[in-house]
């Protein structure tokens, strides 16, 4: 790109590379034409006998320096580099990269198309689909979700039946284009929480899926929990979907341990989901909709193969 | 005539002809980039000077030899777009003092990895690699989360705005409260999280 603050700038590249390229030529010419003496040395003697002649350059190898001056001259009206001038071949280095993404749209376009048009429930079924699906998930969403798409703490098991912001087609592709946040405020709605009442907090957390707990602490959380949590997990722990998830099943994300739900209610959590719409393009995020939704943790029954025929 | 044997025989002759050849190239291809609109000016309107916090984010990334594994340089390849997203271009870096360009991708590009990963992923990562990524050879950076020195920080903004980082005074003078409380890996994190969100990652 040659933007520059002053045209001038144009000119003094288009001057200096030419003289310089001709310079070298002149020099070349200069040092051939010179008279040599075959056999006569430079003059200077070095430790006792050591000699230099001044013999000219081989010819093969003063018409190679020529021929790279005359390629130097003809890159030049072919190239861009003299300046603003462009070149025969008007070659930018992003006009380049766009041909080689016009190359690219051009064959895979179709197929990409294709599948866009089709309902994900019927994508999520096809072979080739799936394929395709998970080499993306592979590129994009391993690194969080694992190659297996079975997550680790913090990051979702996308293979199971527990929906934070809801399973449905509709929904995980909008989660995957426009990225989700998930904020559990520091104890709750509840701020004057004490450490105990904590710790009762977290045995009632626990007994809701059937963890050990002591009962005596679940007595004392569960007033608690209607105070603090209840209103975005609701009354009996259940959750609300794209709003607080379930304590009263066996799917922790952060972990089920006294310390790591003590830990939550204390610190509160802040996670987020990356929004990849504008990155990857509607096209890739139905094949990662329908390959994610075909994990087999999607909502609503998949269509069986023989449908889509 | 200019033949050789004239010019070893002329030491200045030899010094200044050696110099002049040795500079073409650099006065070509250096000089002209400093009067060039899209390298001395911002690429749009997004691209900030780093905020106290993120200015050292850079610099533990810089103690802690990032660069030596991961490149901040998208090329105008499809290989390159297709993972990492808009190739970059030079008006992205002018608040660079150094660039961390890099040369060299043990690790992936880092040039748009802002906002691809949560704080959170972050976090995992730095401390251990393989807890999120299995197959990762990155070392764990896992003394990152000890508390944040802001003993030199005004002195840095100060040594940048010579350099052409327009920090104000306020922002110079507020810079050690907002560093106030943080971690090195907060600082590393928004760092990372910075880098490259202001050329939107369309396609």
């Amino acid at each position: 790109m040659s933007d520059f603050v002053s045209g001038a700038w144009n000119i003094y590249i288009a001057v200096v590379t030419v003289i310089s390229i001709l310079g070298c030529a002149l020099f070349l010419w200069m040092q051939s034409s010179a008279k040599h003496v075959e056999g006569k040395t430079t003059g200077h003697v070095w430790d006792e006998t050591l000699e230099e002649f001044s013999n000219p350059l081989p010819n093969w190898w003063r018409w190679l320096f020529y021929l790279t001056v005359v390629f130097a001259l003809f890159y030049l009206t072919m190239y861009p580099g003299l300046g603003s001038f462009k070149g025969q071949y008007q070659w930018t280095s992003a006009g380049q990269y766009d041909n080689e993404m016009k190359k690219a749209n051009d064959q895979y376009d179709p197929i990409f198309q294709k599948y866009l048009k089709q309902d994900i429930r019927v994508v999520a079924v096809n072979p080739e689909a799936r394929e395709m699906g998970q080499r993306l998930f592979l590129t994009y969403c391993a690194q969080c979700h694992g190659s297996d798409a079975r997550g680790t703490k913090g990051f979702p098991n996308l293979t199971d039946k527990d929906w934070l912001f809801g399973g449905s087609p509709e929904r995980i592709k909008e989660t995957i284009a426009q990225g989700r946040n998930a904020l559990m405020p520091a104890k709750g709605v509840k701020p004057d929480l004490t450490e105990d009442e904590i710790k009762d907090l977290a045995h009632y957390v626990r007994s809701l899926s059937g963890l050990a707990a002591d009962s005596l602490r679940v007595h004392r959380g569960k007033p608690l929990f209607g105070a603090a949590c209840a209103a975005c997990h609701g009354a009996d722990g259940t959750g609300n979907v794209g709003l607080a998830p379930n304590l009263s099943d066996k799917v922790w994300l952060y972990g089920s341990s006294e310390a790591t739900i003590i830990e939550t209610i204390s610190k509160g959590r802040v996670n987020q989901m990356p929004a990849f719409g504008d990155f990857l393009g509607e096209a890739k995020v139905h094949l990662l909709t329908a390959y994610v939704y075909g994990l087999g943790g999607g909502q609503d029954v998949p269509v069986t193969t023989a449908e889509t025929h | 005539m200019l033949t050789h044997d004239k010019i070893e025989r002329k030491t200045g002759l030899l010094i200044v002809l050696t110099v002049l050849t040795i500079s073409v190239a650099g006065l070509l291809e250096i000089v002209p980039l400093f009067f060039q609109k899209s390298t001395t000016l911002p690429a749009n309107e997004l691209v900030k000077p780093y905020d106290p916090l993120r200015l050292s984010g850079r610099d533990i990334y810089i103690r802690e030899g990032c660069y030596n594994c991961h490149s901040q340089m998208i090329r105008p390849f499809r290989a390159e777009t297709e993972r990492y997203g808009h190739y970059s271009v030079a008006g992205e870096f002018i608040y660079d003092h150094p660039f961390q360009w890099g040369s060299k991708r043990t690790g992936p590009d880092l040039a748009r990895v802002g906002g691809r990963y949560s704080d959170l992923w972050h976090r995992t990562h730095l401390l251990n690699p393989r807890d999120v990524v299995p197959e990762s050879n990155m070392p764990a950076y896992f003394w990152l989360d000890r508390p944040l020195s802001d003993s030199d920080i005004e002195a840095k903004m100060k040594a940048l705005r010579t350099v052409g980082v327009p920090y104000s005074d306020g922002e110079i003078a507020g810079a050690k409260k907002a560093l106030e409380g943080k971690t090195e890996l907060d600082a590393l994190i928004a760092y990372l999280q910075g880098m490259g969100t202001a050329i939107k990652q369309v396609r």
